[in-house]
């Protein structure tokens, strides 16, 4: 039969299965084909915390959604166009996010009865049941049209199973006109080498998919979404973690210092470990410690020995570094710590996103503990803040934290590859001698930066640690010296504000309303910006990088704006900041806790009640 | 260049108490860095002394030497960094029984199994010092303290036993007061490639006195310890003539040189260098009254250490890898051009 081929602008597509149908991969696949094409992507992964939990249950569903667009893609989308559920958990646990309009694909092998009742539906009409019965369904026998295409394939009945996943990858392709030659060249050079006759299978299994989803009735029309109008340029895609990565080792390429990374795993912040690992090339050693504390205890140790050091982890880490944070602060060693926030307390809902970490690395310790704090925006901005966070960990002598998100870490975007030429130099104040005894806390007096003299300098030792001292290093418990080392130290970090960019605007210079974010929410504050502001609504937009200092000018722009709504995946932190910070104004909070990026039409909604 | 134990001295009087063990440690720590430095090359800057919280762990404060006073439990993963980050520096790490073997406990049985090239001296008194008088890991069962006033009800570690459990390359055990044994300790530490444990049994005068004193007096030491020095025969007592060896059931037992036929060449010989723990194991169990109290050397063998295999790694993956810089890494892998 003949389709009906639809050009348009952006589409979502939500791929879920049980967490070990392989819908990371399938989500993956289907967003680096899209990418390699020219449109811009944006990417989810919402995945549960057991690696394989109980098959068919709810709480065992594995979801990759994924945005692809032509234009204006800063979101991996609110609500999906098309819907893949390999089983009924997948479809209960998904429907919700699908679009009244869109197409969803099952496993009608896997809607057996038994699957039925495990994903907890009363009746055997789970389309029913879930009031999606007037959507486009397409009910395809998955599982067994993949073991019929590789019934000659030489494989076992299980291993043939586990490629369902690259049968409805082909269907997928098929829906949205994808070109396939990108997934095959990933095929060879996945199993290329050592596998070879994989890459026929999955090539025969992917074509069988995408010719059955042309064969059918069901599907009546298929899209196509023009490549996107890029800059001219190299690209690649890059996840968050990565790019955090790339950017610590960036940093000290410029700074000229190893870089050392002592951590421990932790979801969603291992990768960075993971990533880190790979690249002794680059000279960069990393030790998986016993612990959270060890992790930045050995941070700690190669940054007195006058390396670049960071440590990598999320919110219960933070909590078991704290103490050693604070011996960071004192001791006065560069150190960049990378919070990839999820959500909590304690363990929470590990494999979520959330902004809640902010009031515990920027209070969270004994002692008067000032740390410059700095969040990353989009995945592939995780470069840029690491390098930055690196920057002035070294140049001002101080533990820097890194807020990621687990949205962030995970989630992936096309990048237009910088060239390291365009980065600044980075000059840490390194000394190799000096007259007389050396002073450790003897401060350069326009960053009220001290100087770093690592051991194996000749006439330069000294001893730091965590008890207070004087300028000299010697212990001092005297009264007005520790008052005074209480206030350099601060002067110290707020002094760093002189060393970062103003804060910048979207929209008029003076309106009604300032939507206000940070973080891993730019780009649903973006969107929801451009929807109220091409509706001819008065409202501006800006987005904070550095929280701790804040940018000079912040109280310059908040004067000009009637009522200002701070966003963030928490209960008001960064608002409550803001009261403390800049008591001057009032704040409207927009707030969510559930685990879950925001939806633009919360942000629109939001604005709608307060203007 | 030729040093002298006052190149190492930082001028900081040292706030011990009067009397307390940890000064004739650190004064023997002091006499054994001019040998070291001479028998290794060092320079005075590449010695780094790293220190947790205690008592103790005030040591580099009083050494003229780069240092790191930091916090409780954790000095060994700071030195494991400091290690790690420059292989080239000389590091000593000087932690309690607390300190080390409670909150740090982790830290200290992976710094051996990992076998990173650092100097561990155990201040072991038995007790905690800083914090007034409770009682720590090592005390003996039973031991009155503040929070034990009825008595422990708690086994004590035994540190050379965790060194072998962690798979340790090193262990020495030495008394507070045995200054030239105490030289000779650091300095086979400071020889020895990998994760040195030198347990100095110290007294604390104030709220542990004593503690060691039914081996450690100076009228018994001689009958009830013994130094074990590698190749020479386990011999001990006051005039020599008590030694060790093997019953038939392969246990450790004390015998009288003269006595039943024994004589010295009949006597264990001291094996530090044996990968094997079957008698080293034996050895740091020895407990007074039953046996007397095994000082010196008791393990001392050779194996990779973490830091050489880093290195190593390292020279390895960059001399094979494409990838020699930033720019490099980020045209890596699977990437597209927009004309």
């Amino acid at each position: 039969m003949q389709h009906k081929v639809i050009d348009t602008q952006d589409v979502v597509i939500r791929f879920a299965g049980d967490s070990g149908d392989g819908m990371q991969l399938t989500g993956t696949l289907f967003a680096d084909a899209s990418a390699l094409y020219g449109n811009e992507i944006s990417t989810f992964p919402d995945y549960p915390a057991e690696i394989r939990a109980p098959h068919g249950t709810v709480y065992g569903v594995s979801g990759f959604q994924v945005h692809i667009g032509t234009k204006g893609v800063t979101t991996p989308g609110d609500f999906a166009d098309a819907l893949v559920a390999m089983n009924p958990a997948a479809l209960k646990a998904n429907a919700k996010w699908a679009k009244p309009s869109a197409t969803i694909i099952v496993d009608d092998d896997a809607f057996d009865e038994e699957n039925i009742k495990r994903a907890g539906f009363q009746t055997m009409d789970p389309f029913k049941e879930l009031n999606i019965e007037d959507r486009t369904i397409v009910v395809a026998p998955i599982t067994s049209l993949t073991k019929e295409s590789l019934k000659d394939s030489g494989l076992g009945l299980k291993d043939m199973e586990r490629c369902k996943n690259m049968f409805t990858l082909g269907m997928v392709f098929f829906m949205y006109n994808r070109p396939l030659e990108f997934t095959d060249a990933y095929l060879v050079k996945k199993f290329g080498k050592k596998k070879p006759q994989m890459v026929d299978i999955n090539k025969k299994v992917i074509r069988d998919g995408y010719n059955y989803a042309e064969n059918i009735q069901a599907i009546a029309s298929t899209y196509t979404i023009a490549p996107a109008k890029q800059e001219k340029g190299k690209y690649r895609n890059i996840n968050g973690n990565q790019a955090t990565a790339w950017g610590l080792i960036a940093a000290s390429e410029k700074s000229g210092i190893p870089l050392f990374c002592g951590s421990y795993p932790i979801t969603p912040a291992t990768a960075i470990l993971e990533e880190l690992a790979i690249h002794k090339n680059l000279g960069v050693k990393t030790v998986q410690a016993e612990d959270e504390i060890a992790g930045i205890c050995t941070a700690i140790g190669a940054s007195y020995a006058g390396n670049f050091a960071c440590t990598t982890t999320s919110g219960p880490g933070i909590a078991l570094k704290s103490e050693a944070m604070g011996l960071a602060v004192i001791g006065e060693l560069p150190l960049v710590i990378v919070d990839v926030q999820r959500s909590g307390p304690s363990t929470g809902v590990p494999t979520k996103t959330e902004q809640t970490d902010l009031a515990q690395v920027l209070y969270g310790r004994n002692g008067e503990s000032p740390i410059c704090v700095i969040a990353a925006h989009s995945p592939s901005n995780c470069f840029d803040a690491a390098f930055n966070a690196g920057k002035i960990a070294l140049e001002h002598m101080t533990p820097v934290v890194l807020l990621s998100e687990g949205f962030l870490g995970n989630g992936s975007e096309p990048w237009k590859i910088p060239s390291m030429k365009d980065y600044p130099e980075i000059k840490a104040p390194v000394i190799d001698s000096c007259e007389g005894k050396f002073q450790p806390y003897k401060r350069n007096p326009e960053t009220y930066a001290r100087y770093w003299a690592a051991p194996g300098k000749a006439g330069l030792e000294h001893r730091v640690g965590g008890l207070e001292k004087n300028t000299a290093g010697v212990n001092s418990a005297d009264p007005e010296n520790h008052e005074k080392m209480v206030k350099e130290r601060a002067e110290k970090v707020a002094r760093i504000a002189n060393y970062i960019p103003d804060q910048t605007v979207m929209g008029p210079e003076k309106a009604d309303v300032l939507l206000v974010g940070w973080g891993g929410t730019y780009g649903h504050l973006l969107s929801a910006y451009t929807q109220l502001s091409e509706a001819g609504e008065n409202v501006a937009f800006t987005h904070f990088d550095y929280i701790n200092p804040l940018p000079k000018n912040t109280a310059d722009i908040f004067k000009n704006y009637k009522k200002i709504l701070v966003c963030e995946l928490n209960s008001g932190q960064f608002a409550d900041y803001l009261r403390a910070k800049l008591p001057q104004f009032t704040y409207l909070q927009c707030n969510k806790v559930q685990g879950q990026p925001f939806i633009v039409k919360e942000i629109v909604d939001a604005y709608n009640n307060i203007k | 260049m030729k040093y002298t134990a006052q190149d190492f001295k930082s001028g900081q009087e040292p706030r011990w108490c009067p009397g307390c063990g940890d000064h004739a440690v650190l004064a023997a720590f002091q006499r054994a860095l001019p040998a070291i430095c001479e028998d290794l090359g060092y320079t005075k800057e590449r010695i780094v002394v790293i220190s947790g919280i205690g008592c103790s762990s005030r040591l580099p404060y009083y050494m003229d030497t780069f240092g790191m006073h930091t916090i409780h439990g954790r000095a060994t993963p700071i030195s494991t960094g400091v290690k790690v980050a420059n292989p080239t520096l000389s590091v000593w790490q000087a932690c309690g029984d607390g300190d080390a073997l409670a909150i740090g406990g982790n830290h200290f049985i992976h710094a051996i199994r990992r076998n990173i090239d650092i100097n561990v001296i155990l201040f072991n008194n038995q007790i905690y010092g800083l914090t007034k008088g409770q009682y720590s890991p090592t005390s003996k069962l039973g031991q009155i303290t503040k929070t034990s006033p009825y008595g422990t009800v708690e086994s004590p570690f035994v540190p050379g036993a965790l060194v072998l459990g962690a798979r340790g390359t090193f262990f020495a055990r030495s008394l507070d007061s045995e200054m030239v044994l105490n030289q000779e300790v650091f300095i086979a530490a400071a020889k020895h490639d990998g994760c040195s444990i030198c347990e100095l049994l110290t007294n604390c005068v104030i709220f542990n006195d004593g503690a060691h004193m039914a081996f450690a007096d100076r009228e018994v030491r001689a009958d009830r310890t013994i130094v074990l020095r590698h190749g020479e025969p386990m011999v001990f007592g006051k005039n020599k003539d008590k030694g060790l060896m093997l019953d038939e059931n392969g246990k450790i037992k004390v015998v009288t040189i003269g006595e039943n036929g024994v004589t010295v060449d009949k006597l264990l010989v001291h094996d530090a260098h044996t990968e094997d723990t079957t008698i080293q194991a034996q050895l740091i169990n020895m407990k007074y009254p039953e046996m007397p109290v095994a000082l010196g050397v008791i393990r001392d063998v050779a194996e990779p250490t973490y830091d050489d295999r880093v290195r190593d790694q390292l020279a390895e993956v960059k001399e094979k890898s494409p990838i020699k810089c930033m720019d490099d890494l980020l045209n890596s892998g699977s990437t597209w051009t927009v004309e």
